[in-house]
């Protein structure tokens, strides 16, 4: 490895604890308004924006 | 960790006109992140562009390539075969090149139909993640500029399918020694390719090139690589890119170019693609044998059945003429890149690695938190399950509601992906202060410090950069340019441009 940081140091001792197992939904209140407002937006207009989103290949 | 670095094209729409020229769309766009940026920027040294060299120890012939490949193309002088200090210095009015090198030492320019976002060089995944959402708020600040300057609406997508058959990249570099034998390391990591779609996928609405089967799938990319090895990346897309274009001395390092990758809106797969990459990368540069017990049998194909294993249950067939599933070879190379983690970041990768993993392997939607296409699945299964409530029927995968809902998840500025995060349902890795700092600042610790420090401090004498030049012009004639090589990357200092930056 060409890297500066190998401290030599055993990395168990200055190692960040496993993320946590995910909770549920942090805030359940709020997914269903963002729920409800995607839904207003989508019976309007999503044909016609997903018809419109055209793009080039790239890279 | 090794020195990465990560590139993002971004899909463009004017949704007022969406016949709108996308190239004009992004030339403007990149105007107005200069002027977003108070002028704070330089312009782009081609002079370190070599696109047609290959890994493989083959040269393409020029007049072999297509158009897209020769991204040397804005300042190629045909009679010196190569690109000339006179040649960089008089394209710097063309409209349709513009580039701009940015304060964070990152680039900014138009490649093809698509503004793209080359974050600069950074030494862990942590900071590549942290650096690709400074690239965000940039490209987000931008677009708010030139709806100022140009009174028209434009909407950019962290995506990469239109879902009409284009694809657009979002690449990833990792440097390497030159002398790690390239066959070998495509080969040896190609079932890590193929397989860290089941934590690194971004979700799609859509199945096939063309999105003409419905359904959703783990990957963006994909249904467009089409082989195993290559030096194109517009057409016949490979697992591993071939391009030799090391951008550090050629005869000690090489950049790996990887295509394969999907365009991450969320934090934690961002830094898994990146982590557990640069791990797997350091298990081949060691020659760890157990990688060959590994090795697909048809891997092109299987990028494809990966993608759509909802369940994570199908069976790929090995070299050796075993069966495994995606997950279980995740875990055969989690158990080998464990060796390989000599620093506290490489232990937070090997310690998420193994919390996703795990948690995939109980339950998929236990990963929603972590994983984008898990996120995004469950997002628009809450909603198909309303609409089921509420209609008595199902909302179909073909239904133009689910198609305009994975084009909202990726929107800078309102995207779904980031609303989640606001919401709290998705986890982040960075504050909104290391991403402003991140903005204004380079990496500390590797060449991009000169490169944005040049630009900030030395504006008025600085012709152009590059990846690895900084181009001076403090001759009151301008009849003098000096190049100064930066071919190192971890080098963060150098004698002359910081005698310059002090003085």
């Amino acid at each position: 490895m060409p890297q500066v940081n190998a401290s030599g140091q055993p990395y168990e001792d200055d190692a960040p604890e496993p993320a946590p197992a995910p909770a549920t939904m942090a805030s359940t209140d709020a997914l269903d308004d963002l729920l409800e407002e995607i839904d207003g937006s989508l019976q309007t207009n999503a044909e016609q924006f997903v018809r419109s989103f055209v793009q080039k290949g790239g890279e | 960790m090794r020195i990465v670095g990560l590139e993002t094209e971004y899909g463009i729409t004017d949704p007022d006109r969406p016949g709108a020229n996308p190239i004009l769309l992004s030339s403007r766009l990149v105007s107005a992140c200069r002027d977003a940026l108070g002028g704070l920027t330089a312009r782009w040294d081609y002079g370190g562009e070599d696109p047609l060299q290959d890994q493989r120890g083959m040269r393409r012939e020029r007049r072999y390539a297509t158009g897209d490949l020769l991204t040397d193309s804005p300042e190629y002088d045909e009679a010196a075969r190569g690109v000339t200090l006179r040649r960089r210095r008089g394209s710097w009015e063309d409209p349709a090149h513009l580039n701009a090198v940015l304060p964070n030492g990152a680039r900014f320019y138009v490649d093809h139909a698509h503004p793209e976002y080359s974050g600069p060089e950074v030494r862990t995944a942590r900071d590549a993640v942290r650096w690709d959402a400074a690239g965000d708020a940039i490209v987000l600040a931008a677009t708010r500029r030139y709806e100022e300057i140009e009174g028209e609406r434009v909407s950019l997508y962290k995506n990469n399918v239109d879902g009409k058959g284009a694809s657009y990249g979002t690449h990833e570099n990792y440097l390497i020694p030159r002398d790690v034998d390239f066959d070998a390391l495509a080969v040896a990591l190609t079932p890590h390719l193929v397989t860290r779609q089941v934590y690194t996928g971004a979700g799609r609405v859509g199945l096939g090139a063309f999105g003409d089967a419905a359904g959703f799938q783990m990957s963006q990319r994909a249904d467009y690589m089409e082989t195993e090895v290559a030096l194109e990346t517009t057409l016949r897309r490979p697992i591993v890119n071939s391009r030799d274009e090391p951008h550090a001395t050629r005869g000690r390092w090489r950049r790996l170019h990887l295509i394969i990758g999907d365009a991450n809106c969320l934090e934690v797969p961002n830094l898994l693609k990146l982590g557990t990459t640069s791990l797997v990368l350091a298990a081949i540069e060691a020659g760890d044998e157990r990688l060959e017990e590994l090795e697909l049998a048809t891997p092109v194909e299987d990028v494809r059945t990966v993608s759509r294993d909802l369940s994570l249950s199908a069976r790929l067939t090995l070299r050796s003429g075993e069966r495994a599933t995606a997950l279980e070879i995740q875990r055969a190379l989690l158990e080998i890149a464990r060796s390989y983690a000599d620093d506290a970041a490489d232990a937070e990768i090997v310690a998420r690695w193994e919390g996703v993993l795990d948690r995939l392997g109980r339950d998929v939607m236990e990963a929603a938190r972590e994983v984008e296409w898990v996120a995004k699945l469950q997002l628009m299964g809450r909603l198909r399950a309303k609409h089921e409530a509420a209609q008595g029927v199902p909302m179909a995968w073909d239904d133009a509601r689910l198609a305009a809902m994975d084009l909202q998840w990726s929107r800078l500025g309102d995207g779904l992906a980031w609303r989640l995060a606001q919401a709290g349902a998705v986890e982040r890795l960075t504050t909104d202060a290391e991403v402003a700092q991140a903005v204004a600042q380079a990496p500390s610790d590797t060449r991009a410090r000169l490169r944005g420090a040049a630009v900030v401090g030395l504006g008025e004498i600085v012709d152009a950069a590059g990846w690895s030049t900084v181009v001076i012009d403090r001759d009151t004639r301008h009849g003098n340019l000096e190049v100064v090589h930066l071919d190192d990357p971890h080098e963060a200092t150098n004698a002359l441009l910081d005698s310059l930056l002090d003085g």
